[in-house]
């Protein structure tokens, strides 16, 4: 393979995107599907998979394009990759699931501007073969999912005492509407990147190393 | 005209891109660290957003719909957001120097601000029909936007003095005040539409 020796292989492309550096807790990508769309478990599993589907096509595309990319070209060039499989997810959403793509309205061609896509082309695709730019997208899109999940459970389980429309939570659950609105969406997401935060500067201080600022 | 200033005010507050809609949260997290910087980034996101809105809103209906190409709408869109901030940041550059300057890296930056993209497709899904109702939309989406990252940047100036605990420094806390300013703004609902 010709992968430079300074940037890092296949496999740990994958694992760093699902956790060390997860797009939705660390990185901060992606955040206006990540509020709008989890106040429903299903809803974030749809986003999570669409958005998972395009950035791996999207690095698999920019990868195999990286000798012809022209440096101040190469912006609108993942744009219009991007836009163009977008259009492609969102008739197969309104084709197959006509519910779900009501659902989500315009946040399936917001995918479009979705930064973490054009980051992961940016940092990755552009630079190394179509391989590592797979495992890459997995990793990123595997990560993102996680993150929407995380974020709908808590949103819908508080606010409507149930996962997947199922009626989880016994009938004496008092329902926090605040959860399914969107301040919800704000105060859940701030909540668990603390949480996050709290366990990697308190494992951080075990290790007795000098933590970084997430 | 009472329509016109309808929509101005659902766009603006009642409706509030950043707060009810979750559009342009990136830079409404990133660059509301400062109040002149946050003015800064709202009157170019106003400016490029009112251009790209009333564009696309002609371009789709009168070029796409006639030739049965509404399927290519977020391809289209995309491009002409993105050839309009590249014409304005040349504009800019080229007559007014200094106000290139105070932009600096926002104008590039706001190809990628799903605001943008977000009005141009909600001037659709809301059913606006004619130029002028496109025009007020996305310019009263812009002062929106302005008005929320103004607001936010104003009390992330005091929030450098607080003592806040160590994990909810950074985003954590600024995304605690989003959702206080997101539950002010939902008293607004309900009034128009």
């Amino acid at each position: 393979m010709n992968t430079p020796a300074s940037l890092p292989g296949a496999g740990q492309r994958f694992t760093q995107g699902l956790l060390p550096e997860n797009p939705v807790f660390r990185q901060l990508l992606g955040m206006c599907p990540t509020l709008a769309v989890t106040n429903s478990v299903a809803g974030a599993l749809t986003m999570g998979l669409a958005t998972g589907l395009v950035l791996v096509s999207s690095n698999l595309i920019t990868s195999l394009l990286r000798r012809q990319l022209q440096p101040h070209l190469r912006i609108l060039v993942y744009t219009l990759t991007i836009a163009s499989l977008v259009t492609i997810a969102d008739r197969f959403l309104a084709a197959f699931l006509p519910e779900m793509s009501r659902l989500l309205g315009p946040y399936v061609p917001l995918i479009i501007v979705n930064c973490l896509i054009i980051s992961r082309a940016e940092v990755c695709a552009s630079k190394q073969g179509p391989w590592v730019a797979l495992w890459d997208g997995l990793g990123q899109g595997g990560g993102f999912l996680l993150g929407l999940l995380a974020m709908g459970t808590v949103r819908e389980l508080l606010g409507a005492g149930s996962l997947l429309g199922w009626r989880v939570l016994p009938a004496a659950w008092e329902n926090w509407v605040i959860m399914v609105l969107p301040a919800g969406g704000f105060l859940t997401l701030g909540a668990l990147i603390a949480v996050v935060n709290w366990y990697v500067q308190r494992r951080e201080q075990a290790r007795g190393s000098e933590p970084d600022h997430g | 005209m009472g329509e016109l200033l309808l929509i101005a005010l659902s766009a603006a507050v009642i409706n509030n891109l950043v707060l009810t809609y979750f559009l342009g949260i990136c830079p409404f997290l990133g660059v509301s660290r400062r109040l002149d910087m946050a003015f800064g980034m709202g009157a170019a996101v106003t400016f490029v957003m009112t251009v790209a809105g009333v564009m696309t809103f002609a371009a789709h209906k009168y070029v796409l719909l006639p030739l049965g190409l509404a399927f290519l709408q977020y391809i289209v869109f995309i491009f002409i957001i993105a050839a309009t901030v590249q014409l304005v940041e040349m504009y800019v550059r080229k007559m007014f120097p200094p106000l290139y300057e105070a932009f600096g890296v926002f104008l590039p930056m706001i190809t990628t601000n799903c605001a943008i993209l977000g009005t141009c497709l909600f001037i659709w899904l809301k059913g606006y029909t004619r130029l002028s109702e496109a025009l007020v939309f996305s310019f009263s989406g812009g002062v929106g936007f302005t008005l929320a990252i103004v607001i936010m940047a104003g009390m992330r100036e005091e929030l450098e003095l607080a003592d806040v605990p160590r994990p909810l420094r950074g985003a954590a806390i600024t995304l605690f005040i989003a959702a206080i300013l997101a539950m002010a703004f939902s008293g607004f609902a309900g009034i128009g539409r």
